[in-house]
C-alpha cells in the first residue's frame, strides 16, 4: 500500500558528477518500505514535464523516519529534481511495487548492480548482511563513475569493483567475476540491478547454474501503481506467456520468470 | 449547492467521472482517494475475451501529455463480472463499463452480457488508436458508427448507451450524428489523438507499437472544440474529456455543452485529480452564485 506525502528534503549531497542523493522525511513511507520498492516522483510544479518519475529506494531509517534515494540528471524531470534544496517539499507516491528483494535466511549470497543500477541494491545488502555472508559485485565503465563504494563496503562481506577500462580496481565486467567466483563455491541467491545486456547475461547464467536470481527492472510508467498497464513486461511463468507490470508485479521478479 | 448531473438517465453526485484506460477497474486508486466521492467510474477498456494488448514500451511522454498504445489490454467481460464488478459496487458510485471489439459481431456479443449485468451504463469505445481491427475501423464515419450502433442498442435495452468518438476524423458531428440515429444515448470524446515520437539517437519510434494515442492538457484545446461542436449538433448528452488537470478545465468543458466530465491521464500526474476537479467545480460554483451546474451546461456566447 502506498501512500501520497509531501516531504521534507533534509539533506541533498552530490556523490558524483550529476548525481544525486536525496533524504527526505517521510515516515508513512519509511514504515512500510521494503528493500527493491520504488518511489513514483513529481518533479514539476507547473506541469511540464508531464509524468512523474520512478526512482528506487536507496536507503529505509525506520526510526528516524528518513527515506534516501539516488539519481542522475538524465533529462528534463531529473534536472529539475537536482535543483531542489534543502527544506523544499517534494511531492512523492510509494513505497510502490509489490515484487520487493527475498530478504530470506540465506548462507551466502551475491548481488551484482551495474552502474547507477547499483542504488536499488543498498537497501537489501544491508538488510541481507544482518544473515548472510554478502558478496556485491558493481560494475562502471571506467574509474570516473565508481559511486558508493565505501558505502557498499559497509553492508558486504566483501566487495568487488570493476571498471570496463580498467581505470580503478578489477579490469573487466562484474558478471566475469561473479562467474568465476561460482567456480568455487555457488550462491544461494544472486540479486541483479543494472543495464539491460548485464540482467540478460546474468539470468542466463542463472539459469544454466541453476542458481536462484532476482532481477530488478524498470520500463516507461504512467501511473506506477497498475492502474494504466503502460510497463508492461512478458511473463514467461504460466503456461502461456502473458503482459505483467514493473510497477505492480515488479520491480523485482524472480529472472526464471521474465524475458528480459 | 446542487452538483447532481442526469447524463442520459444515469444520476450522478457530480459531474466528475475518471476516463476508461486510466483507472483500471478502480483498486489502486481505492488506496489514494475516497472513490465514493466520484460521480462515476468508466473501466477500463472491457472486451469479450482477454486481450494481451501491445508490446512494450507503451508509453512516452511528449509535451502537454503522453502517448500510449496498451492495445487494450484487459482480461475480459466474465473475469470482469466475476472479480471486479462486486468489488466496485460496495462504492457509491455510477459504474460505466468501456466496451471493446474487433467485429460488430463482437461488440453484440460483448453487450448480450453487459446489458445482464449490474452496472448503469455502457459506454461502447469506438475510438482506440492502439488496435489493428474494429474501433476506429468503425468510429470514423456517420455509416459505421451508426452500423455498429445500431446493432449494439438492438441487444443493450436496459442500459444506457454513450458512444465514445474519436478526434481523428475530419468532421467529428458526423459520427456524433451517426450515435445519435441509431440510438445511442449519449456520446463522449474525445479519445485520444494519435501521435508518435521518435528517438533521434536510435532513429526509431519510441513506441513499439510506432504509433500512440496522445492525452494530457496538450489536447484539452481539440477536445474543448470537438465537444462543443457535438453538443450543438446532437440532441444527447455529451461526456467531455480530454486534458483536465483541475474544475476550471472541467468548467471550461461544461461551458462547451458536456453534461459530465473524465478525467484520464491528469489521474497519472496526482491520483487526487479527480477530488480535487469536484472541489474546483464547487469553488467556481460560490464565485459565480450557481446554485445550480446544470444551469452551465453549454451556455458559451460565441464571439
Ligand atoms: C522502477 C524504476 C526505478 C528506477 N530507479 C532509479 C534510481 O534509483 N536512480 C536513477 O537515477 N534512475 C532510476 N530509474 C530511472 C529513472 O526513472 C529515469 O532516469 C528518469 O525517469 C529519467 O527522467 P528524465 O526526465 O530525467 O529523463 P527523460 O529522458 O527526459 O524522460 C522522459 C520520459 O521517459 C521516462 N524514462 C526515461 N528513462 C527511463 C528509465 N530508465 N526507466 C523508466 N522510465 C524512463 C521518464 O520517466 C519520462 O517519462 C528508475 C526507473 C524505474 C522504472
Ligand atoms: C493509458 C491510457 C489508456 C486508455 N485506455 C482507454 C480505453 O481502454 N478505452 C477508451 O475508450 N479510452 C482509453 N483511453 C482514453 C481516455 O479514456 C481519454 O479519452 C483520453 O486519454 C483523453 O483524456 P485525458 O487527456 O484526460 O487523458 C486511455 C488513455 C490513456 C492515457
Ligand atoms: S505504470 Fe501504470 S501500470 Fe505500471
Amino acid at each position: 500500500m502506498g501512500v501520497k506525502v509531501n516531504c521534507e528534503l533534509v539533506k541533498k549531497e552530490v556523490v558524483a558528477e550529476g548525481i544525486y542523493k536525496f533524504t527526505v522525511k517521510a515516515p508513512a513511507i519509511a514504515s512500510k518500505a521494503k528493500a527493491g520498492q520504488f518511489l513514483e516522483i513529481k518533479v514539476s510544479k507547473t506541469g511540464a514535464p508531464f509524468l512523474r518519475r520512478p526512482i528506487s529506494i536507496y536507503n529505509i531509517c525506520k526510526e528516524e523516519g528518513l527515506v534516501e534515494f539516488i539519481f542522475q540528471v538524465k533529462g528534463e524531470g531529473t534536472k529539475l529534481l537536482a535543483e531542489e534544496n534543502v527544506g523544499a517539499e517534494i511531492d512523492i507516491m510509494g513505497p510502490l511495487g509489490n515484487g520487493s528483494f527475498d530478504i530470506s535466511d540465506y548462507k551466502k549470497v551475491a548481488i551484482i548492480g551495474g552502474g547507477i543500477g547499483t542504488y536499488p541494491l543498498h537497501e537489501l545488502a544491508k538488510e541481507l548482511n544482518e544473515k548472510s555472508d554478502v558478496t556485491v559485485y558493481m560494475g562502471f565503465r571506467n574509474k570516473d563513475l565508481v559511486t558508493l563504494e565505501d558505502e557498499f563496503a559497509k553492508v558486504s562481506n566483501r566487495l568487488v569493483i570493476t571498471t570496463d577500462d580498467g581505470s580503478y580496481k578489477e579490469k573487466g565486467f562484474a558478471i566475469n567475476f561473479l562467474k568465476e567466483d561460482c567456480k568455487k563455491e555457488k550462491p544461494d541467491m544472486i540479486y541483479a540491478c543494472g543495464p539491460l545486456p548485464m540482467l540478460k547475461a546474468v539470468r542466463e547464467f542463472a539459469l544454466e547454474e541453476n542458481i536462484p536470481c532476482q532481477v530488478s527492472l524498470e520500463e516507461r510508467m504512467g501511473c506506477g501503481i497498475g492502474a494504466c498497464l503502460g510497463c508492461a513486461i512478458k511473463i514467461i511463468s504460466g503456461e502461456e506467456p502473458r503482459f505483467g507490470h514493473v510497477c505492480k508485479d515488479g520491480p523485482v521478479f524472480n529472472a526464471k520468470d521474465v524475458e528480459i | 449547492m446542487k452538483t447532481e448531473v442526469n447524463l442520459c438517465g444515469i444520476k450522478m453526485k457530480n459531474p466528475v467521472t475518471v476516463a476508461s484506460g486510466t483507472f483500471g477497474y478502480g483498486r489502486e486508486y481505492d488506496e489514494y482517494i475516497d472513490l465514493n466521492k466520484l460521480g462515476g467510474i468508466i473501466t477500463k477498456g472491457t472486451s469479450l475475451k482477454l486481450r494481451p494488448g501491445n508490446k512494450p514500451p507503451r508509453i512516452c511522454e511528449v509535451p502537454g501529455g503522453m502517448l500510449n498504445s496498451i492495445g487494450l489490454q484487459n482480461p475480459g467481460v466474465e473475469y470482469f463480472a466475476e472479480k471486479d464488478l462486486p468489488w466496485l459496487r460496495k462504492f457509491d458510485t455510477k459504474i460505466i463499463v468501456n466496451a471493446c471489439g474487433s467485429t460488430i459481431e463482437e461488440y453484440v456479443e460483448l453487450c448480450k452480457i453487459l446489458n445482464t449485468l449490474d452496472i448503469d451504463g455502457v459506454e461502447l469505445n469506438l475510438s482506440c488508436p492502439n488496435v489493428k481491427a474494429g474501433c476506429l475501423a468503425f468510429g470514423t464515419s456517420y455509416e459505421g458508427v451508426k452500423e455498429v450502433t445500431s446493432q449494439v442498442r438492438k441487444v443493450l435495452t436496459d442500459k444506457p448507451l454513450i458512444v465514445k468518438l474519436t478526434p481523428n476524423v475530419t468532421d467529428i458531428t458526423a459520427p456524433a450524428k451517426g450515435a445519435e440515429d441509431a440510438g445511442a444515448d449519449g456520446v463522449s470524446g474525445i479519445n485520444t489523438l494519435l501521435g508518435m515520437k521518435i528517438d533521434i539517437d536510435k532513429r526509431r519510434p519510441v513506441l513499439a507499437n510506432n504509433t500512440g494515442g496522445y492525452s494530457g492538457p496538450g489536447i484539452r484545446a481539440v477536445g474543448v472544440r470537438a465537444v462543443y461542436q457535438m453538443a450543438q449538433a446532437v440532441n444527447i448528452p455529451v461526456l467531455g474529456m480530454g486534458g483536465i488537470m483541475n474544475g476550471d478545465d472541467a468548467i471550461e468543458y461544461m461551458l462547451a455543452g458536456a453534461t459530465a466530465v473524465s478525467i484520464g491521464a491528469g489521474n497519472f500526474v496526482d491520483p487526487e485529480t479527480s477530488i480535487k476537479t469536484i472541489e474546483g467545480i464547487e469553488n467556481y460554483m460560490k464565485k459565480h452564485n450557481i446554485d445550480d451546474i446544470n444551469s452551465i451546461i453549454g451556455t458559451v456566447q460565441m464571439n
